[in-house]
């Protein structure tokens, strides 16, 4: 993977003007934040409501632009108002709602919408609508309304609708928080396809723990600043932090977490339920193989 | 309930009519309008109507549809030919205390009968087989000469196809709303018509507040997507003027043609 820097962010920070207090009492939503996204990797955001996480967010592709400190897309600075056209081509942003992302009646106009407006040939369009139809799963409804879609189908949808503008980097807003179980996984799957297949770099912003298990990277945000960075791994270990945070932690980590308190010696690694599992199991059965004529006194 | 509102209803198809450039069946349309509105005898009209029973033919829509369709205007159709019927000048047929029949007045009625129907079929033909996003953009290819005089020709296509977008969503969105303010008590039906309105409020508020977020985030959304007005933008599907669109026009001017013809023939 190479280990270039798509997104960098120095000594960001972003208050929202709220006219009617003093100024020194501006709402602070991101606090001095330096962050280096790599291209390729998925990396995901985490933070509880008002950490600053989707704010940040807005600032990857000059939505929003800081109140102190510099944003750099591909080393284009987005303060650069002469930029910022070439900057949404490169991060594309997915949102909450799909019905509010999504603008045209026909599935495969709305994901034009994008190309159309970059002025890309029409023959060039096609080309890109099919492609990235094809790449979330969604070529068979190409000529459907969208408001007859499932939750799940519209938000691929809106997916298509970015990756059709060939971007080098995805950012999600909390893609899956009005998604039903079915239409959560349909759309995480996707974006774990697109980072793994079109080496497309996705950056997830979420509340569910348990969608950021298989990212390459954790970064947990609160009141506008970095809490923690590092593999998912690393990050959930700091249960007592993360609780402080107001996070919830994977109920696998939870498990172990409390196991180990109680003096069983688990490895904090396991995220998934089967690597859980299989630790815990593993652990029985040295244990039994130990232990076992002292259990059988205690009987 | 709300579900069974139709706004230019568009019946898909892969017909000739279906396939002809929207810019085709517009300019068509007002040809057919003009013709309509200045042809003044029987075989001018036996004429269109022969001619719109051939496209609706070709277009496979069903008679029933069309039928259907016109039920809520009959009685706009009953009001005005009885009007003509009675109000017209002439000599009378029938007198009958006030009322006279005269020749003439039985001939507008049956004139006007005839002008509003097929107005109303060639209207319904034309959204029956053009999709509304093919509607805007054909008018915003027609009207874009426009823009040379600052008439934001773009944004008002771009605003009506957002609109047509969000009608379902919105549909959607008053039901659950009716619902919800039902589930609290609030009573839609009974009283009169300033209590109706008034228990509205409780529906229209909710709906308004919720339609300004939604038009928040689309715009923040289009921008992501680097929308930034209609300079410099391509199109996915272009319209293209072909064969059939020609041979179209020319029946359209040939239909107008023999319409003038017979018009001065007084037939």
């Amino acid at each position: 993977m190479p280990m270039d820097t798509i997104i960098q962010t120095k000594n960001l920070s972003y208050s929202y003007n709220t006219t009617q207090k003093p100024a020194e009492e501006n709402a602070v939503a991101i606090d001095g934040i330096d962050l280096e996204i790599e291209t390729g990797s998925f990396v995901a955001i985490l933070g509880h409501n008002g950490s600053g996480k989707s704010t940040l967010a807005k600032h990857f592709n000059a939505i929003l632009l800081p109140s102190g400190g510099k944003v750099y897309v591909d080393n284009m600075d987005t303060s650069d108002e002469k930029l910022t056209l070439s900057i949404r081509g490169k991060v594309g942003m997915v949102f909450q709602n799909p019905d509010n992302q999504i603008v045209a009646n026909v599935v495969e106009d709305d994901v034009a919408f994008g190309p159309e407006n970059m002025g890309v040939p029409s023959e060039e369009i096609r080309r890109r609508v099919d492609g990235a139809l094809k790449a979330v799963g969604m070529y068979d409804y190409r000529e459907h309304a969208p408001h007859l879609l499932s939750g799940g189908q519209k938000q691929r949808v809106a997916i298509a609708g970015i990756i059709a503008m060939r971007p080098r980097c995805i950012v999600l807003d909390e893609p899956t928080a009005m998604l039903d179980p079915v239409g959560r996984a349909e759309v995480i799957r996707t974006i774990h396809d697109l980072n793994k297949n079109e080496n497309i770099t996705v950056i997830l912003i979420t509340h569910h723990m348990n969608e950021t298990i298989d990212a390459d990277r954790l970064i947990v945000m609160s009141d506008g600043k970095i809490l923690l960075d590092g593999k998912p791994q690393a990050v959930f270990a700091h249960v007592d932090i993360l609780k402080d945070a107001g996070l919830a932690v994977p109920e696998t980590t939870m498990l172990i977490y409390e196991l180990r308190k109680n003096g069983m010696h688990l490895p904090m690694e396991a995220l998934s339920v089967e690597e859980c599992a299989q630790s815990i199991f593993s652990l029985l059965s040295d244990s039994r193989a130990c232990k076992a004529p002292e259990h059988h006194i205690k009987d | 309930m709300l579900r069974d509102i139709t706004l230019g209803q568009f019946f898909p198809g892969k017909t000739l009519i279906h396939n002809l450039d929207p810019r085709t069946k517009l300019i068509f349309t007002v040809i057919y309008f003009v013709a309509l509105f200045i042809s003044g005898s029987f075989v001018s009209y036996a004429i269109i109507l022969v001619f719109l029973s051939v496209c609706i033919t070709i277009s496979h829509i069903r008679l029933k549809v069309i039928m259907k369709g016109m039920k809520p205007l009959l009685i706009i159709i009953v009001m005005t030919s009885i009007l003509n019927l009675f109000y017209t000048k002439g000599e009378p047929i029938v007198s009958f205390w006030i009322i006279k029949l005269t020749y003439e007045g039985i001939r507008n009625a049956l004139f006007m009968i005839l002008r509003i129907f097929l107005l109303i079929t060639g209207t319904f033909l034309l959204t029956y087989t053009t999709s509304p996003m093919q509607l805007t953009d054909g008018l915003e290819s027609l009207l874009s000469p426009l823009k040379k005089i600052k008439v934001p020709v773009h944004e008002l296509s771009m605003m009506m196809s957002i609109a047509l977008r969000f009608i379902p969503t919105l549909i959607e969105e008053t039901d659950k709303i009716m619902s919800a303010q039902k589930a609290r008590g609030a009573d839609f039906e009974t009283g009169n018509l300033i209590q109706k309105a008034k228990a509205m409020l409780p529906l229209l508020i909710p709906l308004f507040i919720s339609a300004f977020r939604r038009a928040d985030e689309l715009a923040v959304a289009m921008e992501c997507r680097c929308y930034h007005g209609g300079a410099g933008r391509t199109k996915l599907k272009r319209l293209v003027m072909k064969n059939r669109d020609f041979l179209a026009l020319m029946a359209g001017a040939v239909l107008f043609g023999i319409t003038l013809l017979f018009n001065s023939l007084g037939i």
